[in-house]
């Protein structure tokens, strides 16, 4: 027995130690590829499958009685003698999603570019405290921040109160629920988002290069045009995608700060899985969501391949 | 609504070791009741342990849609439920919920003519009422020309210029629609898409003029006067009378709809006998006006007026006047071909 075992130790060895490797990245993959599964994939499979199943007189949805009927719905209308006819409805609230996410974004741009920048160029000891200033407004729930902005913005806010205090205006100006306010509102949320991946791009920008740019006469604009905005592009980009996409499916801020006036694709999904009880053409708007989302990326990836650009997310 | 319910459960519990040290009510076992949070008397409970003997426990759901789908997940151990009819309906249809003869209890009798039916439970097997309330609006008189409205739905569909932007209604599609049906005098429950038309019509009319559609705060909105009419639930008309007591609640001559919440026991109901037991208990006068003068809504059942609580009796907005009686409209279950217009009109309404 003993015999046996020695003369065999060194390539059972060998094998045990590949064996081992390959338990370990198993083990190591495990959590990660479970957690997406079962969060992620399972959850759209769910969604997928309700997306082409119909629903019973009572909202409930019948299992195994497959139709297309959700995803019909986008375009067109079943009228009662079951013809079909064109309905832009829907289409118009997305339209309207994407709109309002693109002026977000822009928003955020707008705001959160100069604000990267003043931070990336403060001394380094100082970036760690700017960083977790920007990351504060997390700290209280969305729907508060959202409530503290109705008493900023309404009629006897904060705002209005104290432009008619100093008698810039007599009349309150109208800014709460509007589209106004719902970009306002939805800005503040996501504008950290933006910040935060310009300011990691810039960061790793060598000033030398800005001060070797002026060295050599460029003009501010040339600066920043062929300098800074190219160090600054993979973050803008990164920063867009998290804060467009997220704006798209807004539900809260449309809602309160629009004073549900009109609604978002956010609020027309809840609608369908809430009072219309409609789930299968909820999962099915949810999935259209998907899809727009899922092709801006495609083809930002593409484009990001060509100019050999790439950031991971 | 954890605070809530964390609090009735350790008075639950402290009732136990009291009733357990006293020996004097022997322990009958449990009752699990599930529930809109703030929505019943911890005190009233209480009275009923200790009257009955019986345990009992507190959950809370945030939606109906939450209590139908534990309900068909195979029930979570309740005894009884507060379902809405439509949810009811739906439960009754699918067999979740016990034929336990409401209708041959021995307080049955206190139950007011109109709640001895329901559409969905015409002759009351399965369901007893509990809270109702009516969807009309407040108006605050001194910000309103004249000082006062018309009694009628005109007042927020075709404001007077002076209201105009001034307005707000819920957001909350049925009673918007049915409120514009009434307006419109057309049947709520309309298959046609004609008639459709015309409740769509009213809305995207006065649209312009609505500062917010919203459920919530419309207590504060009414309050600190940001509007001068608000579409509102009768139980919220009356807290906004605590804060500005001129306030006044209109039944509109339309049409008010009324909605109800029932008891109900789960089919599969753990303690059956002390879920009836319970029920026929709340149909008691004293009990039923107890948990008015706790959720501010009216009960229906007879004689419950003397029990009730000053504040609550004298205001309009809960204890209704009996000349309204004829402009009550109750809950209809309405065909899919009907809902689906509704819900269309809805998204066109907000597109």
């Amino acid at each position: 027995m003993t015999n046996i075992d020695s003369t065999a130790a060194p390539v059972a060895g060998l094998d045990s130690r590949k064996r081992n490797l390959r338990r370990q990245r198993v083990l190591l993959i495990g959590p990660a590829a479970g957690a997406i599964t079962i969060f992620m994939v399972a959850p759209l499979l769910l969604m997928a499958w309700i997306s082409i199943q119909t629903r019973d007189y009572s909202g409930s949805v019948v299992w195994n009685s497959y139709s297309m009927e959700a995803y019909m719905r986008f375009i067109f209308e079943r009228n009662l003698d079951d013809t079909l006819s064109l309905n832009f409805d829907y289409l118009l609230i997305i339209w309207r999603s994407m709109w309002l996410a693109a002026i977000t974004t822009i928003l955020s741009l707008l705001v959160g570019f100069p604000t990267a920048m003043f931070m990336a160029t403060r001394p380094r000891s100082w970036r760690p405290a700017l960083v977790f200033l920007v990351t504060v407004p997390f700290w209280t729930n969305l729907l508060v921040r959202n409530y503290a902005w109705i008493l900023l913005l309404r009629d006897h806010g904060t705002i209005n109160s104290a432009l008619m205090g100093i008698g810039i205006i007599n009349e309150p100006l109208p800014l709460l629920h509007n589209s106004f306010a719902v970009s306002v509102g939805l800005t503040y949320s996501f504008l950290p988002f933006m910040v935060l991946p310009i300011y990691s791009s810039l960061e790793k920008l060598d000033m030398r290069q800005v001060e070797a740019s002026f060295d050599l006469y460029a003009t501010r604009l040339q600066t920043l045009r062929r300098i800074i905005l190219p160090s600054a592009m993979p973050g803008i980009i990164a920063g867009s995608i998290l804060v467009f996409v997220p704006c798209l499916g807004s539900y809260v801020t449309p809602e309160l700060l629009g004073g549900g006036k009109t609604m978002m694709v956010g609020n027309l999904i809840g609608l369908q899985f809430g009072a219309a009880r409609n789930w299968p053409f909820g999962a099915a708007l949810g999935f259209g969501l998907l899809a727009m989302v899922l092709l801006a990326m495609t083809f930002y990836a593409l484009k990001s391949g060509k100019s050999k650009q790439g950031i991971s997310l | 609504m954890m605070r809530v319910s964390k609090w009735v459960l350790g008075m639950t519990a402290a009732v136990g070791l009291t009733v357990g040290a006293m020996g004097s009510a022997s322990a009958d076992g449990e009752l699990h009741l599930y529930n809109w949070s703030n929505y019943f008397s911890p005190e009233l409970l209480e009275k009923f342990e200790k009257e009955t003997g019986i345990k009992t426990t507190m959950d809370n759901y945030a939606s109906e849609e939450d209590l139908l789908a534990k309900l068909q997940a195979g029930g979570g151990g309740y005894d009884v439920i507060f379902p809405g009819p439509t949810t009811l309906g739906t439960m009754i249809d699918k067999g979740l919920v016990a034929d336990i003869k409401v209708n041959q209890m021995e307080n049955f009798k206190h139950v007011l003519g109109p709640f001895q039916t329901l559409s969905v439970d015409a002759d009351r097997s399965y369901s007893a009422p509990y809270m109702w309330g009516t969807t009309g609006f407040t108006y605050d008189p001194a910000m309103v020309p004249g000082g006062t409205l018309e009694e009628s739905w005109s007042a927020l569909f075709e404001p007077k210029e002076e209201l105009k932007g001034n307005i707000a209604m819920l957001n909350e599609m049925s009673d918007v629609w049915n409120a514009a049906a009434y307006y419109t005098g057309v049947s709520k429950c309309t298959e046609d898409p004609a008639e459709a038309q015309k409740i769509l019509d009213v809305l995207m009319a006065q649209k312009p003029f609505v500062k917010v559609y919203s459920n919530d705060g419309t207590i504060d909105r009414m309050s600190a006067g940001e509007v001068a009419v608000h579409m509102q639930w009768n139980g919220a008309a009356h807290r906004v009378k605590a804060n500005k007591p001129g306030v006044v609640y209109v039944y509109p001559k339309e049409g008010v709809t009324f909605w109800t919440d029932t008891m109900a026991v789960p089919a599969n109901a753990p303690n059956m006998d002390n879920a009836k037991t319970f029920i026929n208990w709340m149909l008691l006068p004293e009990n039923a006006a107890a948990a008015s003068n706790y959720t501010g809504y009216s009960n229906a059942i007879k004689g419950s007026g003397e029990f009730l609580s000053d504040v609550l009796s004298s205001d309009p907005a809960v204890n209704m006047p009996e000349e309204y009686a004829d402009r009550l409209s109750g809950f209809e279950v309405c065909s899919d071909a009907s809902k689906s217009l509704r819900e269309r009109v809805w998204t066109k309404l907000k597109s």
